[in-house]
């Protein structure tokens, strides 16, 4: 994953609004545009907005079924800010070094 | 819940030229491990509980939660190492060589991507998501 896509999940999520929604479907499952209106408390086209904007972040998947669309999280949207294994690759290689320093500074 | 068995593991080695003993006392003792880890209240005994911390960065909150699971003096320690949704064991094994002891350092646990998020849903999103309007602060 590149940092532009993290950069992206940051920036959909910045918005508390889109955050909670995103949380409630985290939660919650699967929910429909007129269930997350309903908890969201804001208009429904600002509500399909929020969406919108989710669904470009690849953080959410929709579905339609006759007349209502029923929107989802998508968990693994978040891989690139929970790379751990390359963290921690970095931080103990550096970690490492610190540790000879200090041997190297320390009596026998 | 997906409860997937498969988790990867990070092993970095390194000898260095000083014997087991030094060593173990840079890894055990709480003013040392601060010198090249982090600040800790780190106690060398099975069970004790403890954190390690250090400066929030991007995306994280800078504190590990930890319990002491293996002490062997000069050659086993390990601990887990828990941060915001993130269950690993670091254990650390040093081995006498001819110049000095073989520094091992394994941490296990890291399952994949996403059954980490999926775990992250169900109890670190509280957590993990107010980190980010600090984050997106730092974005231009």
């Amino acid at each position: 994953m590149t940092q532009a896509n993290a950069n992206h999940v940051f920036r959909a999520l910045s918005d508390p609004t889109r955050r909670s929604i995103f949380e409630e479907l985290t939660r919650q499952g699967e929910q429909t545009v007129h269930a997350l209106t309903r908890y969201a408390g804001v208009s429904q086209p600002a509500v399909s907005k929020h969406l919108t904007v989710l669904k470009r972040a690849k953080l959410v998947r929709h579905r339609r079924e006759g007349r209502e669309t029923h929107y989802r999280a998508q968990a693994d949207a978040l891989a690139p800010m929970v790379d751990w294994l390359n963290h921690y690759g970095a931080f103990w290689r550096d970690r490492f070094d610190q540790l000879e320093n200090l041997l190297q500074r320390m009596e026998k | 819940m997906t409860d997937t068995t498969l988790t990867r593991t990070l092993v970095i080695e390194r000898e260095m030229p000083h014997a087991p003993e030094k060593v173990w006392r840079a890894l055990t003792q709480g003013p040392l491990i601060q010198e090249w880890l982090m600040t800790n209240d780190f106690q060398p005994v099975v069970g004790h509980r403890f954190t390690f911390r250090s400066t929030p960065v991007q995306g994280w909150n800078g504190i590990i939660d930890s319990e002491v699971l293996v002490v062997e003096p000069n050659s086993r320690l390990s601990y887990s190492w828990g941060s915001m949704g993130l269950e690993t064991v670091v254990t650390w094994t040093l081995t006498l060589t001819k110049g000095g002891t073989q520094v091992r350092m394994e941490q296990s646990g890291f399952r994949s991507e996403t059954d980490a998020a999926y775990k992250g849903a169900t109890w670190g999103w509280t957590k993990f998501i107010g980190n980010l309007e600090r984050v997106v602060g730092g974005l231009d």
